[in-house]
């Protein structure tokens, strides 16, 4: 530990100290012992990979199994289909994520609200997320998809992408306004204290000095949550908009092949990518700007 | 004190006064009955033991805490009573906490234009203008734009001072602002606080600092079990006290290795 101290000083100097024969045979002895490590890791993982490989390929099915998932001429005869359906997937996503941010900001905010009045709007709020919390998303899915257009209402939407997305952000914001309200309740009191001496009225605090904060830190959950909600996506196609799963599903039904799900897959894995990246790169930054760095 | 600036308001005139106030946290009593008065352009000074009530009573007049009983009245009016318009004080006064409390995600100068700005109705332009005036004042027009986490504990707190200046408070309260600070940033905090002093602003404010409050203080109070156990002159109660309880308290902040 000691000679670990030593060695990440001595970068900053310029003028660095010879090292003394002790330092040069414990450099030796650290160099040979991360060599070591390489080797175990760069074997164990070919170890693995090579198991792998050829415990499924080498399996009794393997030849059907990748004719039926792994066909390249399927792959790109259904790609143009499922892409389309994608557009629709990132459509809803986009429209979903901005529904979720604001109801969600919405709730968490009402359930801040202090003082009996407003116990009704309280219980409501947490009622509203216990409700849309427990509820699994498929079921939530089918009463509203399948429910809302059977009430037979005058200028009630009754298309699938437009109920899918209405769902979506039900269910999503009731965990959005829990990461919300956690991050709310993270600013420490002595915040809204100053601010309350300086006079600004409880929305003005809330508004320009807890939310500012609150939501900087709960950055990485939100994106988190994104990035569950960009698969999830895939689920309005049980209500029959033809979004990318549905379109696999319906190349699927034409060839007798699997591989369009697997394009499918493959397409939301290139999506959430990204997404992952940009949440690493916001929170590091949030990080500096905080000092944390 | 220096002259009133503002020949219109009657020098001495009563700034604020408490009356018999009473607080308690659950069942323990932090203020029995506290009665105290600052005057146009005076300097109050609360001293006192730790836990004596000395920030307690600071937040009361503030408004920050609800009080159980007694009154709290500014410039005559009861601003302690549910009825009265509590922003409206709020917006007369302005304090100074031990931790600085700085909004962090702002920097120095969207600290201080932020209560001009959207409380007082300051134009965005002019209010940046102003926080960067009083920035300059404190000694950090250079570190106007610089955010919280980058200043000293010492450039922080004198970023709240300038923030609590921001409004143009009548009274200004500052609770044990160095209390928090290294031993060599203590200095240019109190420098401020004596600079405004000097300026004739009102101030009521609780200090560890014997030797600052001598200085600049026009009448110094000794908390004591939740009440003023003894007020006077800073060389009266400082330098001869009464009360064996503040002979006490006074022998332990020498032994303590305090300057007096």
């Amino acid at each position: 530990m000691v000679g670990v101290g030593r060695v990440g000083t001595r970068t900053e100097v310029t003028d660095r100290l010879a090292p003394s024969p002790l330092a040069l045979e414990r450099a030796a002895f650290r160099r040979s012992r991360a060599r070591r490590s390489t080797l175990i890791a760069v074997v164990s993982t070919l170890v693995f990979a090579a198991v792998l490989v050829l415990g499924v390929t080498g399996s009794p099915g393997w030849p059907r199994v990748r004719a039926t998932f792994f066909d390249p001429a399927t792959a790109w005869e259904s790609l143009p289909a499922v892409l389309a359906g994608l557009w629709l997937n990132v459509r809803v996503l986009v429209a979903a994520e901005i529904g979720i941010l604001v109801l969600g900001l919405a709730l968490a905010v009402l359930r801040t609200l202090r003082g009996p009045v407003f116990f009704p709007v309280r219980a409501l709020a947490i009622g509203y997320v216990d409700l849309f919390r427990g509820i699994p998303l498929i079921i939530a899915l089918y009463l509203i998809g399948f429910g809302v257009p059977g009430l037979r209402l005058q200028g009630v939407p009754t298309d699938a992408a437009v109920l899918g997305t209405v769902t979506l952000i039900l269910v999503y914001s009731a965990y959005v306004s829990e990461v919300f309200r956690a991050g709310i309740e993270s600013v420490h009191p002595s915040q809204r204290m100053a601010a309350r001496s300086l006079g600004l009225t409880h929305r003005q605090s809330m508004r320009l000095v807890v939310l500012p904060q609150a939501v900087r830190r709960v950055l990485p959950p939100l994106l988190n949550d994104f990035v569950a909600l960009q698969k999830d996506v895939g689920l309005i196609s049980v209500l029959g908009a033809v979004d990318a799963v549905r379109a696999a599903q319906i190349a699927q039904a034409n060839s007798f092949n699997f591989t369009p799900y697997v394009v499918a897959a493959l397409l939301f894995v290139l999506l959430a990518v990204p997404t992952g990246r940009i949440a690493d790169a916001l929170s590091a930054r949030a990080a500096r700007r905080q000092g944390a760095v | 004190m220096s002259e009133p600036a503002d020949p219109s308001t009657r020098p001495g005139s009563v700034v604020l006064e408490v009356r018999d106030l009473v607080k308690h946290y659950g069942d323990a009593t932090v203020l029995a009955g506290v009665d105290l008065a600052v005057a146009e352009h005076q300097v109050v000074t609360l001293i006192g033991a730790s836990g004596s009530g000395k920030s307690t009573l600071l937040r009361c007049v503030d408004l920050l805490e609800e009080v159980d009983d007694g009154q709290i009245l500014l410039d005559g009016v009861d601003v302690s009573d549910p009825r009265a318009d509590t922003a409206a004080a709020q917006r007369r006064m302005a304090i100074v906490f031990q931790g600085y409390n700085l909004f962090p995600h702002m920097t120095a100068a969207q600290n201080v234009a932020l209560a001009p700005r959207v409380v007082h109705g300051v134009p965005a332009g002019g209010a940046e203008e102003r926080a960067r005036e009083l920035l300059e004042r404190v000694g950090l027009g250079a570190f106007a734009g610089a955010y919280p986490d980058r200043l000293s504990g010492g450039q922080q707190q004198r970023v709240a001072i300038a923030r609590a200046l921001a409004v143009r408070p009548r009274l200004l309260l500052l609770d044990e602002i160095t209390a928090a600070l290294d031993p060599e940033l203590v200095g240019e905090v109190l420098a401020i606080v004596k600079e405004l002093a000097e300026g004739g602003m009102t101030i009521l404010m609780s200090t560890h600092e014997m030797g600052f409050a001598r200085q600049v203080s026009d009448r110094v109070c000794f908390l004591d079990g939740g009440r003023v156990l003894e007020s006077g002159p800073p060389e009266q109660v400082l330098g001869d006290p009464v009360q064996e309880r503040t002979k006490r308290f006074l022998a332990r902040v020498v032994a303590a290795d305090r300057p007096i």
